[in-house]
């Protein structure tokens, strides 16, 4: 019991747990583990065959942290920064990893890059779609009401924010849309 | 090539994009044969992760079969089958030297404080991920393996981020023979670190979560003792209660940044994004674990601050441990378990989904639906 100083005993013993799970104790040993020790050096173990790697080219001015001393030799080409997005996350990486500005305006380049890629997509052959692109219709054809109907699910109190999200930004920006354009229509009656 | 993008939150289509190029003398291009839809992926899905960009493909678990190398590639070769882990790692640098290949310092130039991922936002590095075709491997010498002959496609998937990722989360969790375990979150990683907890010797394993089916799964795939949080006023409380008043020994939060339990924490982070992560499932771990216990964090958390009890795990005497996984020193071990019959990777896996119903996939995934647990993706090249 907690207030003496004996641990208070398992149902099971070992013999027991060997007995009923399979595989039960065969990382007993804590040294004998392949994360222990966290580090282990051993540079010959990787399959690297360089001290530093040769450097992949860099085809635009790729963006990185102010907490690197250089561009690192590999890095990702996804998706180069373009657009208002890609000037608020190149401003971004003017800010440290331990600044909460650099973080702030990633997340804030994150929604303008989606604004911005939504407005394209409606002047190409492939506009965004948010039937299909959401998934949502999987909710009629994998048990939308059955998965949800009398479990109990805390998840269900904040779901509902799910379609909010999705569909809010569109909604606030049409609604953003028509004030500007009759506060414009106003005012060229007035004038 | 076929590939998932990512259109802006909780948004995803299917669409032609490039087959990736040869960019460093060392990188090599798979066809994708298997990936998987991880958890953490629903955090890019929501639109949690800072700088993931629309037009991203995401993916860091997939295998596949060799199609191109660079020309300093010596150890594959074209029609290999490899499986690939979810770290794009150097080999070479101080932290690889070291064997902490999800810390590499020399493939992500946008963070430091994180490695390289495939498919995971530009903080991570900017790569774009195996839910596609083919997909860019860096460092094809380095993190690449071959799939041995006698193990499964399912089994191999797994094996480049849920399983690794749950057994060094029991590792972490410094279990001793006897210990008393409580693993938070019944998802594919809880499910992996119970299972994984027992191989170290715990002597009883708890599992906690409010997904009903999760907790049915967790009892017959990894034998373990669970507890529905909603059924409780006070979660804490109650693992007090059946650990005698002490806690557990060892708490593993295999839950991360969509916590649910506390609908501020998970609003303000999940939907608001005013947190790096709802850290409610880390909260119950600091409380519910005894003074001087350990806490080992899996769940992923983005890299804003969150509001964590530090306090709690101050007075404890906490040891709280944490990382990314290194997944390919796992491998040899986890190797010789699924041969020798103590794991069975596969057995959580719920869904198969055809790259094509890749959107479908995800809101399955991310809205709990038809009891999903692992939805496996099935590229249309493969």
């Amino acid at each position: 019991m907690t207030y003496t100083a004996a641990k208070p005993q398992n149902a099971e013993t070992s013999e027991q747990l060997r007995a009923r799970i399979p595989g039960w104790g065969a990382d007993l040993d804590p040294d004998d583990r392949p994360s222990v020790p966290r580090e282990r050096y051993d540079p010959g173990a990787t399959g690297a065959h360089w001290d530093f790697p040769e450097r992949q080219p860099e085809k635009w001015p790729r963006e990185r942290s102010p907490e690197h001393k250089f561009l690192t030799p590999v890095f990702g080409t996804a998706c180069p920064p373009r657009g208002v997005s890609g000037a608020i996350r190149k401003y971004a990486y003017t800010y440290s990893e331990g600044r909460a500005a650099h973080w702030l305006l990633l997340i804030a380049g994150d929604r303008v890059d989606a604004i911005e890629n939504h407005l394209t997509s409606l002047l190409t052959l492939h506009p965004d779609n948010p039937i299909t692109q959401t998934g949502v219709l999987s909710e009629f054809t994998r048990h939308g009401v059955r998965s949800r109907l009398g479990q109990r699910r805390t998840d269900l109190k904040h779901q509902a924010l799910d379609p909010v999200i999705v569909v809010g930004p569109w909604i606030a920006a049409g609604a953003a849309a028509y004030l500007t354009l009759r506060k414009l229509t106003r005012g060229s009656r007035r004038g | 090539m076929r590939a998932m993008v990512y259109r802006g939150p909780y948004k995803v289509r299917v669409q032609e994009k490039d087959v990736p190029a040869i960019e460093h003398p060392n990188d090599a291009i798979v066809r994708v044969s298997l990936a998987a839809i991880c958890g953490s992926d629903l955090h890019l899905y929501h639109g949690m992760m800072p700088d993931t960009r629309v037009g991203m493909t995401f993916g860091h678990e997939f295998i596949g079969v060799v199609d191109q190398v660079g020309s300093s590639v010596q150890n594959l070769k074209p029609g290999d089958r490899v499986m690939v882990p979810f770290n794009v790692y150097c080999g070479s640098c101080y932290f690889c030297a070291r064997g902490l290949y999800a810390n590499c310092h020399n493939v992500n130039p946008n963070a430091t404080a994180v490695g390289g991922i495939y498919g995971y936002s530009h903080t991570c590095g900017g790569y774009d991920g195996g839910q596609a075709e083919y997909v860019r491997v860096p460092f094809a010498d380095v993190g690449p393996g071959l799939i041995p002959d006698w193990m499964d496609d399912e089994d191999a998937v797994l094996l480049t981020d849920a399983l690794s990722t749950g057994y060094f989360g029991a590792q972490l969790a410094d279990i001793r023979e006897g210990d008393v375990v409580v693993v938070f979150g019944a998802g594919p990683v809880g499910l992996y670190a119970a299972k994984s907890a027992w191989l170290m010797g715990a002597g009883r394993v708890i599992v906690i979560d409010h997904l009903q089916y999760r907790l049915d799964k967790a009892r017959s795939f990894a034998h373990a003792e669970t507890y529905n949080f909603v059924e409780y006023d006070d979660i804490v409380v109650h693992l007090k209660k059946i650990t005698e008043y002490l806690g557990a020994d060892a708490a593993i939060d295999a839950v991360g940044a969509e916590a649910d339990g506390n609908f501020l924490q998970h609003v303000t982070s999940a939907k608001l994004k005013l947190q790096g992560g709802s850290p409610v499932a880390l909260n119950w771990a600091i409380d519910s674990v005894r003074k001087g216990g350990t806490v080992s964090v899996m769940g992923a958390y983005g890299p804003m601050f969150s509001a964590v009890k530090f306090g709690d795990a101050m007075n404890k005497g906490l040891t709280l441990r944490m990382n990314q996984c290194p997944v390919k020193r796992q491998w040899p071990r986890l190797f010789e378990h699924i041969r020798n019959g103590y794991l069975k990777p596969s057995d959580i896996v719920t869904h198969r989904i055809p790259l094509e119903h890749i959107a479908e996939g995800y809101h399955i995934f991310s809205a709990k639906l038809d009891n999903c647990i692992k939805p496996l993706i099935v590229p249309t090249a493969s």
